[in-house]
């Protein structure tokens, strides 16, 4: 079983000190390709969540039959036959999702993000945690996703939720800025998605550095576990 | 073997490990094989399914009686469509004359690769519909040509082909405003356009050269190699 402390950790890890996109940098490839808008980096964070918890829980399981040797091969071939699964089974029985969903599937694969909370994580913990640190690992890139590329989309055109009407067909993007906005074309180019990541990194870097600076003055630390806890 | 259990050699290790890498490669390709052969109906009839919704949308219901996916022509490679590869036709028939062809083209200078169309041509060469099926121009900006993506919803930027024709549009209307043509396009996303244009002027071009043997009534099921004129 799980204590709640122990879930408390894992969470807060996943979400904000391990965060993977703003603190282990992982996965750059497939993150700065795809957050040309909100809905797609929530999408590809949404398929990243359910991936990373389904291969934690099979490394987890199976960790005690996996040699130290050759765990890295082991991994691999597990998460692919598992990436490959989730494709065809999206493909086969949840078609209209698979549509909205399924080009970033196979993103995943390549993601090392899978591959390193396998190789740091499910290796040495049970498989119900294995399954939360997948879960929250993921939710931490939704957010960072979500607001790199609503950031971005509406830096380059004044809008919001772009795309949303493909996921959900009666809701229709948000026009912030007038018509006539001139765009950035800029931030949704591959050194847009750099610039405004390298931007989020400075922010929470200064949220903790504010943060112990605070403690080391003796006032109770407040901002940094809130912050965590909240989001 | 004498020696004791607790320190393996190195050659009963390398077997021992190779031996269980070689079970879990058994044991996850037989998984991934059984996904396969288990979903495989169902992703081949949802394949057809989106074949048969993007052909729908350019041809209209009153054009054909047939079941236009079986009858078919194949098309030998051809550069002035952009295919490198055989490619198939759709015939749609009404009363067993040939209404509208249904067929690939790519164009190859998209702004960041091929762009492959779906275009519908009736019998007297004029252009009921394109779309585009596969593409990966930049999004947010070249991807307006699929009208999933454009932001005008009610005249997306590729329903302006729909009923045009070489004798409809000049040679030199097939350009994009700014290029002193006829197409909208738009600010900061031209390249995306003018490779759609140009590759669905040479496509009509294509047809009105062969008119004569692709809308040939010939018999259902036939190559287009051996058909009569």
């Amino acid at each position: 079983m799980i204590s709640r402390a122990e879930f408390k950790e894992i969470r807060n890890n996943g979400v904000w000190h391990q965060n993977t996109s703003l603190v282990q940098i992982l996965g750059l490839c497939p993150l700065l390709a795809v957050t040309s808008n909100m809905v797609n980096g929530v999408m590809l964070s949404l398929a990243t969540i359910l991936v990373m918890a389904i291969a934690n829980v099979a490394v987890a399981a199976l960790r005690n039959l996996i040699p130290h040797e050759i765990r890295i091969p082991v991994f691999i071939l597990i998460v692919a036959a598992l990436v490959t699964v989730v494709d065809l089974v999206f493909n086969a029985q949840f078609h209209e999702l698979y549509q909205v969903l399924g080009i970033f599937i196979p993103l995943i694969v390549t993601n090392c993000i899978v591959l390193a909370r396998v190789e740091a994580f499910a290796n040495r913990n049970p498989p119900l945690q294995a399954a939360f640190d997948g879960v929250f690992m993921g939710v931490g890139m939704l957010w960072t996703l979500a607001l790199l590329g609503g950031l971005r989309e509406f830096i380059a055109g004044g809008t919001l939720f772009a795309g949303i009407d493909m996921v959900i067909p009666a809701l229709r993007p948000w026009q912030i800025l007038p018509e006539d906005y001139p765009g950035f074309l800029l931030a949704i180019l591959p050194p847009g998605a750099f610039i405004v990541l390298g931007c989020l990194i400075a922010w929470k870097n200064w949220v903790e550095a504010r943060a112990a600076a605070r403690r080391s003055r003796g006032q109770p630390a407040t901002t940094l576990s809130n912050l965590a806890g909240g989001a | 073997m004498t020696s004791p259990a607790k320190t393996p050699t190195p050659l009963r290790m390398a077997v021992r490990t190779a031996l269980i890498l070689f079970l879990f490669v058994t044991a996850f390709t037989g998984l991934l094989a059984a996904a396969y052969q288990w979903t495989r109906p169902a992703v081949e009839a949802a394949a057809a399914a989106e074949k048969m919704k993007l052909i729908g949308e350019v041809l209209p219901p009153e054009l054909y009686d047939n079941d236009f996916l079986r009858d078919v022509l194949t098309l030998a490679p051809t550069p002035e469509l952009g295919l490198e590869q055989e490619s198939t036709a759709y015939r749609a028939r009404r009363q067993g004359a040939i209404t509208a062809l249904v067929f690939e083209a790519v164009a190859p200078d998209g702004y960041s690769g091929k762009i492959r169309l779906l275009i519908a041509v009736t019998a007297d060469g004029r252009l009921l519909g394109v779309r585009v099926t596969q593409h990966k121009e930049t999004p947010g900006l070249g991807d307006y040509i699929e009208p999933r993506k454009d932001k005008n919803k009610e005249r997306p930027w590729i329903r302006q082909f729909d009923g045009l024709s070489l004798a409809a549009l000049g040679e030199r209307d097939w350009r994009v405003k700014k290029d002193g043509g006829r197409f909208d396009s738009l600010a900061g996303a031209t390249i995306t356009p003018r490779a759609v244009i140009r590759a669905v002027h040479k496509a009509l071009q294509h047809v009105a050269k062969r008119r004569a043997e692709w809308f040939a009534d010939g018999t259902r099921q036939e190559k287009s190699d051996d058909q009569p004129r």
